[in-house]
């Protein structure tokens, strides 16, 4: 298991976002994190990620908790996209991808012609091909996201954990995205959570669903079982309907 | 494409700049260099070097504290006065002089004035952990308004014919650098600072983005952020405490630098930081040997043309983004 979490409570300020959760990520596994704004879903991520601590339970990644593999270590096991994009300062859009090739450098090395590959070859499969000298800041909001997503490639880690990942893209880039990474999943068995706000692409790109209640209770596990009309009307306090129709492979929810 | 190339190419342009300007500081003055009478070599090492070194010193250091208060605070408006550093030496040096101190009082009571200072700014700001950067710039702020109200007040009650000395130390001025340290040392300390950072270079590019990207590549972030604010407030109270406070280095000269490597590796810190040290020395070099000579007998203080050099710069460049 590249991610185990067992009995993990975690919860902030005076809110509990879940208790005794449990949670095995195996290579090329894709879990689907929904909840409404504010439920808690960006904390758990990080706290997947080892930026904060747990309330309490046992959280494992490739069999080693974060403390004993040490940060550098962590970073070559798992990448984080975080919501926040720092621009203080000017950068370029290849500089910015090279960012994710750090854990994979000694202190006094320099960025290889090899680590430039791996980051362009992130940067086309983001469609960013060609942006490459561009400033950062230049960019359009989207843009910018593929960006970080294309340094989360670079990292090549063989866990992700993409908190809002499509956040900004247009639904082409959204598919493209989902679609990029299911096959990395397939072909190189990267295991994902990502926080997503539809139902529809949870079903159908990822394998399995945590749904966070915002009252401290959740729902895990296969997305076919876990997604139905009564789960999501709860989740998002919405009426959501079932719809099945003859030009789309399997069920589609729709907000009522 | 940041590249080692690119950034020693930089460098050796700018190692030669700073070269030059020690060529020149040495050269011009009153007396003119001639190397078989005793007392033109007596002056060139006994008076102008010395005080070329102290001023390189000097800015190299005020120059590595603004590159890395504004990595620490994310902020490019940040420099080594912003949290409070150079009050508290104001504070600590104004005392001595008020107090008709002499000697190494005025330089001794700076450094332990910015010392406080730094201490009661990291304290207060860490007290409950959380050290955002907000808190930290904040309380900063506070303790620098609070000694420049100590600053006014001692103004005030100074009698007249102090007031010169200590309005000279608060704009800054090398002419008293031969009270503190030797120029060999500060030249040490500017080499220790820089030898403590450079390692951390490519971990200060990730923090000056986002503590929690930076956090998840890898980067011991607690700690890196609290070694910054004790190099770069370290450097500055023995830059402060050796030629008061000169304004504008700090603030301008990574940004000059930045605006010069250019696009690629304007922010890489591994260029950045000894690129400020090089630029920020030659810079107050210059600037020093123009404030003894421009107006010759009379000596401007250098904080003055430091600043009336940099504040044109610094609107421009603030236009022109």
């Amino acid at each position: 298991m590249i991610l185990e979490a067992r009995h993990l409570s975690v919860s902030i300020g005076t809110n509990r976002i879940c208790r005794d959760l449990d949670i095995a990520l195996g290579a090329g596994d894709r879990l689907a994190v929904l909840g409404r704004n504010g439920a808690g879903k960006s904390t758990l991520l990080a706290t997947l990620a080892g930026l904060r601590p747990p309330d309490g339970g046992e959280l494992r990644i490739d069999g080693q908790a974060y403390a004993d593999l040490g940060l550098r270590a962590a970073a070559r096991l798992r990448g984080w996209l975080g919501q926040d994009r720092g621009d203080a300062f000017a950068s370029t859009v290849l500089e910015t991808v090279l960012t994710g090739r750090h854990p994979h450098l000694s202190r006094w090395s320099w960025e290889s012609p090899s680590d430039a590959r791996i980051a362009r070859a992130a940067l086309a499969d983001m469609n960013l091909a060609g942006m490459e000298s561009r400033e950062l800041r230049t960019l359009s909001g989207g843009e910018r996201q593929r960006v970080a997503i294309a340094a989360l490639l670079a990292q090549q880690t063989r866990l992700c954990l993409l908190d809002e990942p499509l956040a900004h893209l247009d639904l082409n880039h959204q598919i493209a995205t989902l679609e990029l990474l299911a096959r990395r999943a397939r072909t190189e068995g990267v295991a994902c959570a990502m926080v997503l706000h539809d139902p529809n692409f949870a079903l159908r790109f990822c394998d399995r669903a945590l749904l966070l209640f915002g009252d401290g209770t959740h729902v895990a596990g296969p997305v076919a079982e876990v997604l139905n009309e009564e789960s999501l009307s709860r989740l998002y306090g919405h009426p959501m309907r079932r719809v099945a129709t003859t030009d789309f492979p399997g069920p589609l929810f729709v907000a009522r | 494409m940041p590249t080692r190339r690119r950034a020693l190419l930089v460098l050796l342009s700018l190692i030669v700049a700073s070269a030059a300007s020690l060529a020149l500081a040495v050269a011009v003055g009153a007396v003119a260099v001639d190397w078989s009478s005793a007392l033109s070599r007596q002056v060139v090492f006994e008076l102008r070097l010395p005080r070329a070194l102290a001023a390189f010193a000097c800015g190299g250091l005020l120059a590595l504290a603004g590159a890395l208060m504004q990595v620490l605070l994310r902020n490019p408006l940040a420099d080594p006065y912003v949290l409070g550093v150079s009050g508290g030496a104001s504070v600590g040096a104004l005392l001595a002089i008020l107090l008709g101190l002499a000697g190494l009082a005025v330089p001794g009571l700076a450094f332990a004035g910015a010392l406080a200072a730094m201490l009661l700014v990291f304290g207060i700001a860490h007290g409950d952990g959380s050290w955002t950067q907000t808190r930290l710039l904040l309380t900063g702020v506070v303790v620098a308004a609070g000694c420049g109200a100590v600053v006014a007040l001692i103004l005030t009650l100074a009698p007249e014919q102090k007031l010169q000395g200590m309005l000279f130390w608060l704009m800054g001025d090398l002419s008293q650098a031969n009270q503190g340290l030797d120029p060999l040392a500060l030249l040490a300390v500017l080499f220790v600072a820089l030898a403590a950072t450079l390692p951390f270079a490519r971990e200060l590019n990730l923090l000056a983005r986002s503590f929690d990207a930076a956090m998840a590549l890898g980067v011991a972030v607690p700690f890196l952020r609290r070694m910054i604010y004790v190099v770069a407030s370290l450097a500055t109270a023995i830059a402060v405490t050796t030629a008061g406070a000169i304004g504008f280095v700090g603030l301008i000269v990574p940004h000059l630098v930045r605006l010069a490597i250019g696009m690629n590796m304007g922010n890489d810190q591994r260029l950045l930081l000894p690129a400020s040290v090089l630029a920020g020395g030659s810079l107050l070099v210059l600037a020093d040997t123009l404030a003894h000579t421009i107006a010759a007998p009379v000596q401007l203080p250098v904080g003055v043309l430091t600043a009336l050099i940099g504040v044109p710069v610094f609107l421009y460049l603030l236009g022109r983004r």
